[in-house]
Formats: structure tokens, sequence, C-alpha cells
């Protein structure tokens, strides 16, 4: 039987050439109707024409050393980069300890990139968050180990922008969970205080609070007491975050079955032990994609301190392009740190996409 | 409710231990902790004001502001009192607010419809486009815009001139608008008419529909009377066709409207950045009518504008709405980075003030309070609009 199909189909007709390779992909994909056409050929001109004269801008025609001169040439002026690049980085952090915020940076993101992998979630690496975290700050900061003391008014640049993040996001978590409790519990002056501190953050935009931070904060001290600059931000960032990683919470919380805290009531745990060892731990793994989000969010919202005059990375770079010799490349430096923020934020909505994926169990 | 029985049955239960009254302890514990804080905080806002002779109230809003405001809505001057300084920059958040939300729903719809094209370039590009713009701190994006608008474009003298009558420098964009006269006024209300004559065509035609089965083309019609009836008035009044074209007078040009760079460079960050994430809920809410409806819908044997109209949008806007007005909020809020490139809206007027008076708490107070009415409003509005799309279930 089998031989006898075989001798039949003998003569085997091949697709139509103009449906299979190359030809048969931009038939599929770009020419498939005279609408489609239209349009392909419409975008392919526009980007003809657009990034030809981009490249030419940007690679060719450019200068990239230090100290040549720009204002001859039509190109990206690329030296106010590599003439500047430890101004914007680091602000105004001592240039020769520079190894330090390095050292630090590196360690942050290797501890970051093993992160990644939730095979590695562990105690272990939990500790190794907190002594690294520790070694940062002991890096930056100085004073002990022979290491010379650096004022924290002097962090700048990138450091500032992690510090603001990181910290702010680790402060943040907790704060926003007891928030999400509480406006899950069944204590009405609790959960009333909850509503409102989530209602009221989410309402008002982060500037708001960065101008409380900058001119009411100091006003609540007492007499004599005052706080630095960086710190009063800080805790404005970690406010605003916590009312939107509470509610981020709140979504994972009100996604657990009924039955899981019946479970636990009928084992007798009382809520704090239900919280901690049955419904935290699978509610938070519900909610960590959309925590990403609030990373991301948190990390590109930290640019807004420029507006209450700290040295963040936007800041470093404006204040090297006021000066008269770099002044009027501003395309070049922003284009420099947006891909910076670009790099930073791809790499985490990527990891949170790949995590919802894998925590997708098709529920 | 069962635990409180059995504890009250119980005897032996101490106390500490009974659930309820635990929850009164820690309710009255917090309230104290909060009253604590409160007052804390309060005293030494007090004492501090005294020290630095800082006055309280409002009673600053009617006080001269003596500041300029470089663009407005309404008549200012810089003899002008607060108060009025502060509705300026209510006006022009507004104004920013409005004109953003409505550019960033079409570019939006386009991209996200782009976004789900079969077209391999076309997807790429709006794919690009949303993980760019997305990922880019918006206050950067503005920066780099006014940069753009400031920095790389001519002076007036040497002003780009793409069309007749408009020029784009870095005094921003202008361009000839007609000289007023009073058709226009009538046209304005030629179209308000043509609005509430289609409202009610749309009903009638409905009702016919239901009644009698045979559709009346209200889209077609629509669009003719919204062109025709302002035309009508504009052939009866004369038809003025005189346009105000600007002219170089000096260092600057005069006449016409005047864009400026601070509006644009805000305007055009706020939507390029917003419109990515519109985008990505354009495509969420596309995606989510499932297929068989478009096929079940072309098997009843509608057509494909009535698929679109009746089967797809439906479904999907109920997906689409509430993400789509917490972005519109977002971009209100983020309109509040004017005050880095100096458009004068709410924010940058309050923060003038603050400078000038010292009344920190005050202006603060004020910028939560004029946020805070945008997004309750608008939180309003959607669960306003949750209850009347909910699904039916029986």
């Amino acid at each position: 039987m089998e031989s006898n199909l075989k001798n039949e189909n003998k003569i085997i007709i091949k697709p139509p050439r103009s449906s299979v390779g190359i030809l048969g992909w931009v038939r599929e994909n770009l020419f498939s109707s005279p609408f489609n056409t239209v349009l392909t050929l419409i975008i392919a001109t526009i980007l003809w024409f657009s990034i030809i004269p981009f490249l030419q801008w940007a690679f060719i025609d450019s200068c990239w050393l230090p100290d040549s001169n720009c204002r001859e040439t039509n190109g990206a002026c690329w030296s106010v980069i590599s003439s500047n690049y430890k101004i914007i980085l680091f602000g105004f952090y001592p240039q020769n300890i520079l190894w330090r915020p390095i050292t630090a940076i590196i360690l942050l993101v290797s501890l970051l990139i093993i992160s990644r992998n939730r095979n590695y979630w562990n105690k272990i690496l939990g500790y190794s968050w907190i002594i690294s975290l520790v070694i940062m700050g002991i890096l930056l900061k100085g004073g002990i180990f022979g290491l010379e003391p650096v004022d924290i008014e002097k962090w700048g640049g990138i450091i500032l922008t992690l510090l603001l993040s990181v910290f702010g996001l680790t402060a943040a978590y907790p704060l926003g969970i007891l928030l999400a409790l509480g406006r899950q519990s069944k204590m009405p002056v609790i959960k009333t205080f909850s509503v409102f501190y989530i209602e009221l953050i989410r309402g008002v935009p982060l500037i708001s609070l960065l101008f409380m931070s900058s001119v009411v904060f100091p006003l609540f001290l007492p007499e004599g007491v005052s706080i630095n600059g960086i710190l009063r931000a800080q805790v404005a960032i970690i406010i605003f975050t916590a009312a939107y990683i509470a509610e981020v919470v709140r979504g994972g919380l009100q996604g657990m079955n009924k039955g899981q805290f019946e479970a636990a009531d009928s084992l007798g745990l009382n809520y704090s032990k239900t919280m901690r060892l049955i419904i935290l731990p699978q509610a938070l793994k519900i909610v960590i994609p959309p925590s990403v989000s609030v990373l991301i969010s948190a990390f590109k919202d930290t640019s807004l301190v420029v507006i209450i005059g700290l040295y963040d990375l936007l800041k470093t770079t404006q204040s090297t392009l006021s000066e008269p010799k770099w002044m009027g490349f501003s395309a070049e430096a922003y284009i420099f740190i947006a891909i910076i923020y670009f790099v930073c934020c791809f790499f985490m909505s990527n990891y949170s996409r790949k995590l919802e994926k894998e925590l997708d169990t098709g529920l | 409710m069962n635990k409180a029985k059995i504890n009250n049955n119980s005897e032996d239960i101490s106390f500490w231990y009974d659930p309820d009254k635990r929850s009164i302890l820690y309710q009255i514990g917090s309230a104290c902790l909060f009253a604590f804080v409160a007052w804390y905080l309060v005293s030494n806002t007090m004492a501090n004001l005294e020290r630095q002779s800082i006055a309280t109230g409002f009673g600053f809003l009617n006080n001269e502001a003596a500041f300029e405001i470089g663009e407005s809505l309404i008549e200012y001057s810089a003899a002008d009192r607060y108060a009025r300084a502060l509705s300026v920059g209510f006006l022009n958040t507004l104004l920013v607010s409005f004109i953003g939300v409505i550019l960033t729903v079409i570019l939006g719809t386009f991209i996200g419809v782009a976004r789900l094209s079969k077209n391999w370039l076309i997807n790429k590009c709006a794919a690009i486009y949303i993980e760019l713009f997305q990922d880019i701190p918006v206050l950067l994006q503005l920066f780099f815009w006014y940069a753009f608008f400031y920095e790389m474009l001519p002076s007036p003298r040497d002003a780009l001139s793409p069309v007749k009558g408009l020029f784009l420098c870095n005094r921003g964009l202008i361009f000839g608008i007609p000289q007023s006269h009073p058709v226009y006024k009538y046209m304005a209300i030629a179209v308000i008419i043509a609005v509430i004559v289609i409202f009610f065509l749309k009903k009638w035609a409905k009702k016919r529909q239901d009644f009698t089965g045979k559709a009346f083309p209200v889209f077609f019609t629509s669009i003719f009377l919204l062109i025709g009836f302002p035309f009508i008035c504009w052939l009866f009044g004369g038809t003025p066709t005189d346009m105000n074209i600007p002219v170089l007078k000096g260092f600057n040009f005069k006449g016409g409207l005047t864009i400026s760079p601070e509006f644009a460079a805000l305007l055009l960050g706020l939507v390029l950045y917003t419109a990515a994430f519109v985008a990505e809920v354009v495509r969420a809410g596309i995606q989510s009518v499932n297929r068989g409806q478009t096929e079940a819908a072309k098997a009843v044997g509608l057509k494909s504008g009535q698929v679109l109209n009746l089967i797809i949008l439906p479904q999907a806007l109920r997906v689409i709405i509430p993400p789509l007005t917490s972005q519109m909020l977002n971009l209100t809020k983020n309109s509040s980075l004017a005050v880095a490139i100096g458009y004068p809206d709410f924010v940058s007027v309050a923060g003038t003030a603050i400078n000038q008076t010292g009344q920190a708490i005050e202006g603060v107070m004020l910028i939560m309070v004029v946020y805070l009415i945008f997004s309750l409003s608008t939180s309003a509005f959607m669960n306003w609009y949750n209850t009347k799309m909910a699904l039916v279930e029986r």
C-alpha cells in the first residue's frame, strides 16, 4: 500500500515560487493587497529619507573625540559626551575615586542579572542583596575602612538616579503591602486611613509631592533639625510609589481564592500567620509583573527631581549643556541619556513580559 | 461572626485574645498615633511659620501678583491678583490637557491599529515606536523637544515656511488665521445646530430601523450637515476671504496666531509619550474581541463597516475605556511637568506664587486640590461608565 502511494506521488509539485522563500515572505507581509503596497511604499520612503540623513548626522559627519572642534562639522558632536561623561554620569562625585561608584553599580547590575532567574530566588540571594546594599552604601559614602568620606550632597548623576529608584522601591514595597492589607481590612478606621492615603497620593502628580518635600517638609521639622534634600526627595518618592504598589498588591490579594483564607482559618492560623504563610506568598507571586512596571515608572519618575534642583542624570547633563563651550548640543547629550534610560527600562519591561509568560499557568 | 460567637461562649478567653476587642484596640491605637503625628507636625509648622513670620491662610489670593505670565487665555497683567494668575495657570493646564487628550487618542488609536497590521513594515514601526517612547522618561522627552524648538529651528529672520502663511522658527509656529468677521460666529452656531440635528436624526433613524428594518445612512448625512450648515452661513454672510497673515517686523512676527515653543514642546512630548501607552491599550482591546465574533457577524451578512461599528467596537470599548481614562488622567498629571520647560501651567504659576509669598503649604495644597478634582471627577465618570457598560448577565 505504502509503496503504491509513493510511486503515485513521485512527481512532487513544488509550491509556486512566489509563495515561498524571500519573495513569498515579501509578497505575504509587505504587498499582500494594493492598499498594503501603497502603505509599504509610503513608509519605506519616509524611513529612507529620515534614516539616511540621521545616520549621516550621527555617524559619518560626526566627531567623537574629546576636545575636537564640533562647530565646524555638520554632524553630531559626540565630543560633548566624551569630554563630559564623568560629570554626566557621576555628578560632583570626587573624580579620583570614581572606582567606588563604578564598583557599586557593577555589583547592583550583576545582582539584578542573577535575580532575573527565578531558580536562584532563595534566602541566600535575599541575604546577599542586603549585604550588597550595605556594601554599596559603604562604597559610596566612605568614612570607614580607610575610604575617604563623600558627602551625600555630592552624589549625582546615575548614582542618584539608581539610589532614588532602588531604595525608593525597596522601602515602598513593605509600606505598599501594609497599605494594601489595610485597604482590605475589616477595621473601618484603618481601612479609611489606607483608602484615603492611596487615593490622595494617586490623585496628585509626583511633582506636587516633590514640591512638598522641598518647601513644605522643612516646616514640619522642629527648630534646628534639617534633613538633606536628597533624603527628602527620597521620602517623597517612597510615599508616592507606595500608593501605586498598594494598588498592585491589592490586585493580587483580590485575585486570591476565598478557599485559601478559609483553609488557613480552619488550620487555626491567626491573621498575621495567614497572611505571612498562606496569602502573601501567593498574592505577591501573581503581582511580580505589574510590580516591575511600577519599578520602571519609578525609575523614569526619578528624573523629576530635576525640578527641585537635585543633580540626577538629567540635571548633570543640563549643567554640562549650560557651559558656553557645549551650548547648542542638547540633542546629542539628550540622546545619550535617553539611550541609558531606554536600555534600563527595556531590560526591565522585557523581563516583566518574560515573567508574565512564565507565571501564566493558563488557569 | 462565627468567631465572635465562639469567643463569647467560652469564658476562659482573655480580653487580649478576643479578635473583636483587639481590632477596636488596634483602631484606637492607630487613630491615636495618627493624631499624635498630625499634632506634632502641625505644632512644629506653626512654630516655624511664626518664627519666619510667614502669613497663613488664603488671604494672599487677593494680593497683587506682580509677575507676568507668558501665555494666557484670559486677559492678565502683572497688576492682577494671585487668584487671577492662578486661574490663568488653571486654564492653561486645561487647554494643554484637552488638546493633548484629543491628539493622543487619535495618534494612539492609529499606532495601536498599526501594531495589529499584517503589513510587516508597519507592524514593526509601530512596535519600535511604542517601545521607544514608553521607555524614555517623559521629562527627558519634553527637554528634547524644547531644545529642538529652541536650538535647531532658525531665528524669525530665516524662518522656515513650508506653506505660504505658515512660519516655523525658534519663536514657535506662526500661521495665518482668517481675519475676524461676524460670519464666523454664525458659522460656529451653525455647527452646534448641525450637531443637535444629527442627534435627533440618529434617534429617528434608529427608531425607523427598529420598526421597518430600513437603515438610514446616518454617517454620510451627518458629515454633509456638519460641512453644509456652516458653508451655507459663509455663503450668505458675504464669503469673507481676508486672512490675517503674519509678517516679520523687527525681530519677531506680527499678526497671525503663534504657538509658543513651550506649548508646542509640552504638547508634542505629552502626546508622543502617552500615545505609546494608548496604543498598547487599543491593541489589547481589539485583541480581546474573539475572532469568532467577526466571523459570526460576517456570516450573518453584515458589511465590514457594520461589523466594526456594531460588533467589534462595542465589545472592544468596554475593555479599552477604563485604562484609556487612566492614561488621559496621566497625561493631565504629567502636564504639570510644564514647569520644567517654562510653560505657565497651574503648577508653574503656583510655584511662582509660593516663591513670592513663602506660603508653601497653601500653594502645594492648591496644586493637590486641583489635581484631585481632576482625578475624582474622572473616577466618578469611570464608575458611571462601568455601571452603564457592565455586561448584563442573565
